[in-house]
Formats: structure tokens, sequence, C-alpha cells
């Protein structure tokens, strides 16, 4: 962190207060006002570092004012930098960067409908995290109650962007859409069979996660967690008890880190399987996706034997895991493991058999590696798109330090490389659980419980299955919460099925939005 | 085409034969705790524990009254682990549906110790699952059904579970029900929750375009009360807060047996039974 400091202060002696590192591996950097534009584009440009997410919270009471944080990653660098920049209460605005960083364009629009603080300079101000029919409120200022009963909304959800030319239609589709997935609103704009333009409008499951979090039993809000997106519950269930833990300094036993690991693979592994055969089944492939249910089974009766829940919920917990493994447990995943990599080599080799299912695939929905850095595409749709990005590799928590494991990066970004991705993942994730287990350390499955001290803020990273979970926390008084800031991967992935769609036939539209398969909850929250 | 025809024949059947049979669970599974009432010391710390407020205690100048609602459990095993005396216990239950919303809450009634604790059970009260559904959408379902499945908010928990209905293992279409596209094509609406603000609407509509006679499921805790979202500035809660709910089928999320038992249920094709 010296030569950092020594930096920052000689070339931002007006802009940068302090820089500290309260957690280990993670700096933070209080800037002197709201604009956080210079010493931003001083790690941007002298660090190639890459902003990961921003945020805001409200400090009017204890402090006055709002805080934004930006979060940088620096290749190469464990340690994640911080930047705080206040904002006064009075003068409820900040600078946006949004116009040089398309990567944050939705989250700045996010902290102006939930804070009420404006983005100045926004190339695109509109609401996105409230319907432009909500009443004019900011849920998380923590003058606004959790339980306000709005009144009925009238006129408009939102008025998308009128679509000219001969020939040129708008198809909407959504919220409630012909599968079994969430609800979003997707218009297109086509001409004959090509796609030309797609708006997306989601927040259709907004349900106060982040309000909730406020004020709540830290043991409880593990649940809660879990509750962000169901199919990641283990990876944002860990990813909140690792922001307590950094919180709050507490040691996480390294039995408890073995098996956290081997869960948080457990769960890529299920579902990269389903998406595998979900996108075979979007070109007409469904025996293979038949195939892939069974396999996913086998999987989720191993987590059912190892967690007692199929989808791995009540498992994790502040300090470690809940409950430890028997060696009949334990033998179990060697023999489920078996017989899930004999059944995934077949189904592999199956599709890949299909040639009209290849056919269908390559060159579909092509999100090219420099749109990708510039819009931040994290996991399995950045990495098909020359994103060399891991928190795994990059970040290691857990167990991830001890055990290897090889990144797979694939530069054509179409579906056929994202399905790839998820392919070689499997491999690794099956290699990485055989590690752990005949790695695993005994002793204590969990850190003896103790009081959480208040007013500690921490962050925490973890690659769930679709890619980077951020999850930032302050602590409160009496062992509850007073903020958790969620970034599921899906996020800021969205503007890359924009980008993916264009010149695309409408019927390829499920295929490469399934290729993503991002989170609808874990974007509204 | 040989070697899918190959993978298929070395495979063979894979489908289980629940509910004819009762399904593999591993051990560990959590069900439906169960609560011995009488020799419950203390309810307050497995209250204390709940995420959801499954467990709730109200103290007054009579005693204290404790409820239960397994429409708001997620089966986290909290409860039996703060209850250190035995009293909840997990079982394996997960044959949790019922038509009447009442018929998952469960009230019991204490006199007290000046502690706090538990002096005497008075009373304890669970409602009958609820009554069959009419002769005639038994006979216009039962045997072919069309469902439309409405994340009305869901986390998604509950559609990684609905979509295991269609794999090979629990092959819904056995019984002639099948998924469609549309809600005009429907006979059921299978939803999950908590309803949010931003999905009423789509709720509504969704309800308003599915021809009668028709059946509405709701699934999982949030779709029955709103679980551990609970009712705020942006969700109202379950299903029912909606539109008229014919089936609860609780769980977080409830295992593909579960859901496959409640949409059975609804049709009229399963015997009734108390939780209490």
């Amino acid at each position: 962190m010296t030569p950092l400091l020594a930096d920052l202060r000689e070339r931002f002696p007006d802009q940068v207060r302090t820089v500290e590192e309260p957690v280990p591996d993670q700096i933070s950097v209080l800037l002197c006002g709201p604009d956080a534009t210079p010493v931003a584009r001083y790690f941007l440009t002298e660090h190639q570092a890459r902003l990961v997410t921003v945020f805001a919270e409200d400090r009017v009471n204890s402090e006055g004012v709002f805080y934004n944080y930006y979060v940088f990653d620096r290749p190469g660098d464990p340690s994640w930098v911080t930047l705080k920049a206040p904002i006064p209460a009075d003068q409820p605005s900040f600078p946006s960067l949004a116009a040089e960083l398309p990567a944050v364009n939705w989250q700045e629009r996010e902290i102006q409908d939930w804070f009420g603080l404006e983005a100045i300079g926004h190339p695109n101000p509109r609401r996105v995290a409230l319907h432009d029919n909500w009443p004019d409120v900011h849920p998380l200022r923590k003058d606004f109650p959790l339980d306000t009963v709005l009144p009925p909304f009238e006129g408009e959800r939102h008025v998308y962007r009128p679509t000219l030319g001969e020939g040129v239609f708008q198809i909407p589709v959504g919220p409630v859409h012909a599968g079994i997935i969430e609800p979003g609103h997707f218009n297109f704009a086509v001409a004959g069979e090509p796609i030309l333009y797609l708006q997306l409008r989601m927040f259709y499951t907004h349900k106060g996660t982040e309000k909730l979090f406020e004020n709540l039993p830290i043991h409880r809000a593990v649940f809660l967690a879990e509750s962000i997106s169901g199919d990641s519950a283990f990876s944002h269930g860990t990813a909140f008890c690792e922001a307590i833990e950094g919180a709050a300094g507490i040691e996480v036993p390294a039995r408890a880190r073995f098996l956290r690991t081997i869960l948080l693979e457990l769960e890529r592994i299920a579902n990269h399987i389903a998406d595998i055969g979900a996108i075979a089944t979007d070109v007409g492939f469904v025996i293979a996706n038949a195939h892939a249910g069974r396999v996913r089974e086998l999987v989720l009766g191993l987590n059912e034997t190892l967690t007692g829940s199929r989808v791995l919920r009540a498992m994790v917990a502040v300090g470690g895991v809940r409950r430890d493994w028997q060696a009949a447990q334990i033998e179990a995943i060697g023999t489920a493991l078996d017989i899930a990599e004999r059944e995934f080599r077949d189904l592999v080799a199956l599709i890949e058999s299909s040639d009209s299912t290849r056919d269908r695939l390559e060159h579909t929905g092509i999100l090219r590696p420099d749109k990708a850095l510039m819009l931040g595409i994290v996991g399995v749709g950045g990495r098909a798109s020359g994103v060399d990005k891991d928190v795994r590799r990059d970040h290691p928590y857990e167990a991830y330090g001890h055990l290897p494991f090889r990144v797979p990066v694939y530069q054509a970004g179409d579906v056929r490389q994202r399905m790839q991705v998820r392919m070689d993942e499997v491999r690794e994730s099956i290699g990485i659980i055989r590690a752990a287990v005949a790695g695993m350390p005994g002793g204590p499955h969990r850190a003896p419980a103790r009081p959480i001290p208040p007013d500690r803020c921490a962050l925490s990273a973890v690659e769930g299955w679709r890619g980077e979970i951020i999850h930032w926390v302050r602590t409160g008084e009496g062992n509850r919460l007073d903020r958790c800031k969620v970034k599921d991967p899906s996020l800021n992935n969205w503007p890359a099925i924009v980008e993916a769609v264009e010149g695309n036939i409408v019927a390829d539209f499920p295929v490469i939005n399934k290729s993503f398969n991002l989170s609808y909850s874990g974007t509204d929250r | 085409m040989f070697r899918i025809l190959q993978k298929t024949f070395r495979v063979g059947m894979a489908t289980t034969d629940y509910p004819r049979v009762a399904p593999r669970v591993a051990e560990q599974f959590r069900g439906r705790p169960e609560f011995d009432f009488a020799a419950w010391r203390d309810a307050r710390p497995a209250a204390e524990a709940c995420p959801t407020g499954a467990i709730a205690v109200f103290d007054g100048d009579a005693g204290r009254r404790v409820t239960v609602d397994f429409g708001r459990c997620i089966f986290c095993g909290e409860c039996a682990e703060a209850s250190n005396s035995g009293a909840v216990r997990m079982t394996q239950e997960f044959e949790l549906a019922v038509r009447d919303r009442h018929a998952l809450v469960l009230t019991a009634d204490y006199a007290l110790h000046p502690d706090g604790s538990h002096a005497e059970l008075l009373t304890i009260a669970g409602a009958d699952s609820g009554t069959r559904p009419e002769e005639a959408i038994r006979k216009l379902l039962g045997r072919s059904l069309a469902i439309r499945q409405v994340d009305a908010g869901s986390c998604n928990g509950c559609e990684q579970e609905i979509i295991a209905l269609n794999n090979p293992i629990h092959d819904i279409e056995r019984f002639g029900i099948h998924f469609v596209a549309s809600p005009r094509h429907a006979d059921m609406l299978l939803v999950t929750g908590p309803v949010t603000r931003n999905m009423e609407l789509a709720l509504r509509k969704t309800y308003a375009a599915t021809p009668d006679p028709k059946v509405v499921v709701a699934v999982g805790a949030c779709g029955i009360s709103g679980g551990i979202f609970g009712t705020n500035y942006a969700s109202l809660g379950g299903v029912d807060a909606v539109i008229a709910v014919d089936v609860y089928i609780p769980g977080c999320p409830p295992r593909p047996e579960a859901l496959l038992h409640g949409i059975l249920l609804a049709l009229g094709q399963l015997p009734l039974k108390s939780m209490a």
C-alpha cells in the first residue's frame, strides 16, 4: 500500500483526505468531496484498473453526508481499492462517470433512484431501478421506512424509444414470458427478421432486498442473502458471510473454507449443466437437455446429502458452515462425482456430435472482446469474450489459493464459446472438488459465535457460477446490519445481451439470452 | 443419430414412480419441523432464531400464544437447533400442500412461569387442510392439465425446482400435465412470489387472460406469505394478496415431488389430510 499512498498524496494533495487498510487487502481512499473523477481516471489509466461497482450509502444522520463508493480491481494485485466520496446532504449530486464508463450506466441511475442523488452529466439519466410510474420516493434513504405503503401507481411504467423507418417494427415481450423464467421486458426493434435494437426493462422483481437488510439481525440476514438469487443461494450466502467475517475480523477455520469451496463448486456444476442443456434445447436439441437434467439431478441429490437442501440452502453461516460432514457424506462426493463426470463426458460428446447444433451456436450472439471490456462484462460471458477475470484466481478466498485450476478464456464471444466456457469450468470444478476432498483439513467447521462490533465496513467478492458477486456491509449496533450492498454479476452484464443480439434474428434471441443466463432477481433485488 | 439412440437405450428408464412409490430422499433432507408442544419448555429462542417469523410468540395477561406458520417456513432447521429440549425436530415430510391457508398455521396457548418459560400447554389448534375441489374441476382438468407458470417476483429458487418437473426424473407429462407458453392456453397458474409492486399488474392481467375454469397454485414460502421478504414498500406479500388461490405449496423451494403433490392435490387426485 505504501507506494500507492505516496503516489496518491503527491498527485492529489487537495483531493485525497486519508488512505487506510481497515481490512487486509481492502484499501479505502477517502476523498475530500463528491467528485471522484480525477482519482478514478488515475486508477483507470495508470493502473489499468477496472471499476467493479459504484454504490451509495446514507450517513446523513450520523455524519451529515451521503457517500458514493467506487470499487476498483487492479490487474495482478489481490487488494481492492475503494474510493469513498462524501456528498453533502444539502447538495445531493455527484459528477457522472457513465459517459466515459458505460459499465456504470445503470449503477449510477440506481443511486439516483434509490438515494435521490443526481448523477450530473449522465448521458441517459432516466429512471432504471424504480419504474417510471413510481411516486417520487428514495427507498434507501434512512428516513424512508421499509413498510411504507405507496399509493396505487398510475401512468406509463416506461416509455420506450420510438422505432422509426419503413418496415421497422417493435416486438414487445414480457414481463411474463413463454418459458419458466423470470420476468423482464424486452422491446425489439426489427426490420424483417434481424434485430436492429433491443431495449430492456428490468426491476420487475424488485422486492426491497437492500432495504430489508438495514437493521436486520445478522444471523437472519444470511437467509435473506440466500434469497437474492435462488440459483446462487450458496454463493450469495457465502459472499455475505465473508463480508461480515471481514468486518468483524472473524477467522474462518480451514476445514470450513474447504467445505465452502466444495459447495461453491457444486453450485457451479449444477447450474452450468442446466445451462448447457437449456442452450441445446433452445436450438432444438432436446434430448441433450433430457440427459443434462438427469446429470443435474445427480448433483442436486449430492447437495441434499451434504446440506439437507437440494439447492444448498441453510448451510453457510457466519464463521463457517452450520453442519460438519461425516465420513459417509464425504465418500458420497467421490461416488457421485465419478458418475456425474462420466455422464457429463457423454453429454458433451452428444452435443459435439450434432452438426446442426454447432451450426446454430457458432457465430450466433457475438459479444466482441472490446465491447465486453468497455461494458465491464464479468463471469462466463466475459471469459467467452476475452475478459480474463476470475475472482477465485485474482483475489483468492476460501480454499482457492490452495487448489489448482485453470480459467478458460476464449475470444470469439459467440453462444458456442459461452457454452464451451461452461463445459471447461465443469471439468475444472470437478478437479477442484476432488483436490479439496483429498486435502481436507480437520478441526472445527465453524468459528465460535461472538458479538459483531458495530460500524465496521468490509467488502467481499465471490466468483459465483455466473460471475463476480460483490457484497459490501456496514455493521450496526446489537449484531445487526446497517447496510448491505449487493452486486450480482447480472446487473452489469445485461448490456452485453443488447450488444450480442444486434443483427441476429429474433428466433435466436432465446438461445443468446440463455447463453448469458442472467438473474433477474439478482439484478432487481 | 446412432449415438443418441445408443445413449438412450443404455440409460433406460430414469423416471421415478412418485407418488405411487415414496421418492428417494437423503437422510439429511429437512422437511417439516415437528413440534412437541406439550414438551416445549420455551418457544422464545426458536422464535428469535426463525429468519422469516414463521414461529411467533405473543405474550399477554392470559399467558403466551405461539403460532407456527408452515406458510412462512423455509425449513432451515434453526428452530430445532435453538430449542435444545428436543421439542422441535426436523422431519422428512414434504407433502405439505393444502387447500386452506389456515391449515398451515398451528396455534398453541401456554400458561407461563415467572421466568417466561412454559408452565402448561393449555390448548392447541390447527385447521383442516380444506375441502376437495369442485367435481367440475376434477372432471375437466383431472386428466389433462395445462400450466402457465408465473414468476411474480421470486428469487428464482422455486423456478429451479419447477423446471426440474420437466426433466426425465420427475417427468410431469406422465400425468398429462404440461407447461404452456401463454395463459390463454392454461388451466392452472403456478405462481411464485412474493408479488412485487412491479408485477402486480402483470399478475392480474395474466389471471384475467386465463380462461375459466382455472386453478391457482401459490408456490413456496414467498408465494404463500411473502416469505423472508414479507410485505414492504416493494412487495405485496403472498399471491393471495392479489388473486384468489386454490392450493398452497410450502417449501423454500419445494422439492419437485412436493410441487407435484400440490398440483395433484389441486386436481383432487389426492386425499386430504391435516397438519395438526
